[in-house]
């Protein structure tokens, strides 16, 4: 596990690794707070998670050797998104349908026409999927992460990815399918 | 191959994931069964709203500066060190600020969604459209990086490394001159199936070693990135997964 001292860490970096943590990490800073923003489901403790998650990066830099740094920080901020949402218990580790976000009262009418936009009905389904389905659809559909990626990210076999990806991808248009049943039935 | 088993590849075969004969024993046993086609474009379409609903949410420009202010060196402790290392300390602070200031991603960054390299980003796109258009992809026809290399002697002012992925799943078709936001640019060109691939290539105008970025527009995924002093704008419609696995075997 990584050590929690906040504080004197930046000051440790020689002004030569922190220019190279500035070209290497620095650039990820959109991946970052992207998977923290559809992990945590929430712009402010996005915000708060990324920018600790990037302070952490900076304070681990001088171990960092090598390889993907995009995966690496990914991986920081991931940990991080994790323990706040352990530390705020809102995170469902089941793979099983959200529902606490699910029961949540029905928008009003004009809200829900407005919703029927494609963006919001997407976003909404993506945030109704469970953190681990999000988490792998994110990394493979936004961030464009190979399975390798995707399974050093989040610490699974290799193997095991393609499978997450094919149950959430299931999960997220059954989602999608149910509420537009009644419009949209599907002849296609 | 039975349902089952192409069903449990369909998903590594959507995301380019499978090796070559994992891909073409999907694919023939896709054409030969309705049933796994239809769930291969029901997949195709799901990726497709995903990508066009545009739900990657960048870092704020608020976010950017605070982080940014924070990898900075703190200015307290020069004052309280010694005077002439102080001094030498700030100068260093000045000087990797400057050097922050002119950085080329910065700039990237900040205007991810406006000028830049979302200029460039068009730029690019339509050059490759361009090729395609006009059925015009190369000037240069061959899968022998020995002759397409060559061909660029003379008509530019550096020499774009050009080498053939074929058994990695990219054969290189050839080579030509482009012109992206009025440069004059080699362009090569790379296959994977029946996709066509631009790999645009010119010096470097900032740091010679920046990470790969990729986006999507019109259906048209990019990937860039500089390497060994050159930059690389990589377009094409395949997967992004595929454009990640060309712009990795291109780094090596």
């Amino acid at each position: 596990m990584e050590p929690a001292e906040a504080q004197e860490g930046p000051s440790l970096l020689s002004d030569a690794e922190r220019l190279r943590f500035e070209q290497l990490v620095l650039p990820h800073l959109d991946s970052a707070h992207n998977l923290a923003r559809w992990l945590l489901r929430s712009e402010s403790d996005a915000q708060d998670v990324t920018q600790e998650a990037m302070l952490r990066a900076l304070r681990f830099f001088p171990g960092f050797h090598g390889g993907d740094p995009r995966a690496w920080l990914l991986k920081i901020v991931r940990n991080a998104s994790y323990t706040w949402l352990e530390s705020h218990r809102r995170v469902e580790l089941s793979e099983e349908f959200d529902e606490e976000r699910h029961g949540e009262p029905a928008a009003s009418p004009e809200a829900q026409a407005i919703a029927s936009a494609e963006r919001d009905r997407l976003r909404e389904a993506m945030e109704q999927l469970s953190t681990r389905f999000r988490e792998v659809l994110v990394l493979r559909e936004l961030e464009g992460c190979s399975y390798k990626e995707i399974a050093e990210i989040t610490a699974v076999p290799l193997g095991t990815v393609m499978s997450s990806l094919a149950r959430a991808r299931r999960r997220l248009q059954q989602i999608l399918i149910g509420p537009a049943r009644e419009e949209t039935p599907h002849e296609l | 191959m039975s349902c089952e088993t192409a069903e449990s590849l369909l998903h590594g075969y959507l995301d380019g994931e499978l090796d070559v004969v994992g891909a073409v024993e999907f694919e023939r046993h896709a054409q030969a069964c309705p049933v796994c086609t239809r769930e291969l474009e029901a997949q195709q379409s799901l990726r497709a709203r995903l990508r066009d609903a545009d739900l990657y949410v960048p870092a704020p420009p608020s976010l950017r500066r605070t982080i940014r202010e924070r990898v900075e060196p703190p200015p307290a402790e020069s004052a309280a060190s010694a005077p002439r290392r102080g001094r030498w300390r700030w100068l260093a602070a000045a000087a990797a600020l400057t050097l922050l200031a002119t950085a080329p991603w910065l700039v990237l960054r900040d205007t991810r969604r406006g000028t830049a390299e979302g200029t460039l980003a068009a730029a690019a796109l339509d050059a490759h459209l361009r090729s395609l258009q006009l059925g015009h992809q190369s000037d240069v026809v061959s899968t022998d990086a020995h002759t397409v290399k060559p061909w660029f002697e003379g008509k530019l002012s550096y020499a774009p490394p050009v080498v053939d992925l074929a058994t990695e799943g990219f054969p290189l078709i050839g080579g030509r001159l482009d012109v992206v936001e009025g440069r004059t640019v080699a362009a090569l060109v790379y296959a994977r199936r029946k996709h066509i691939l631009s790999v645009f290539v010119w010096p470097a105008e900032g740091a010679p070693e920046t990470a790969p970025r990729s986006d999507a527009r019109q259906g048209y995924g990019w990937i860039q990135w500089s390497h060994s002093g050159m930059q690389y704008w990589v377009v094409s419609d395949v997967a992004p997964a595929e454009l990640e696995q060309l712009a990795r075997l291109l780094r090596r």
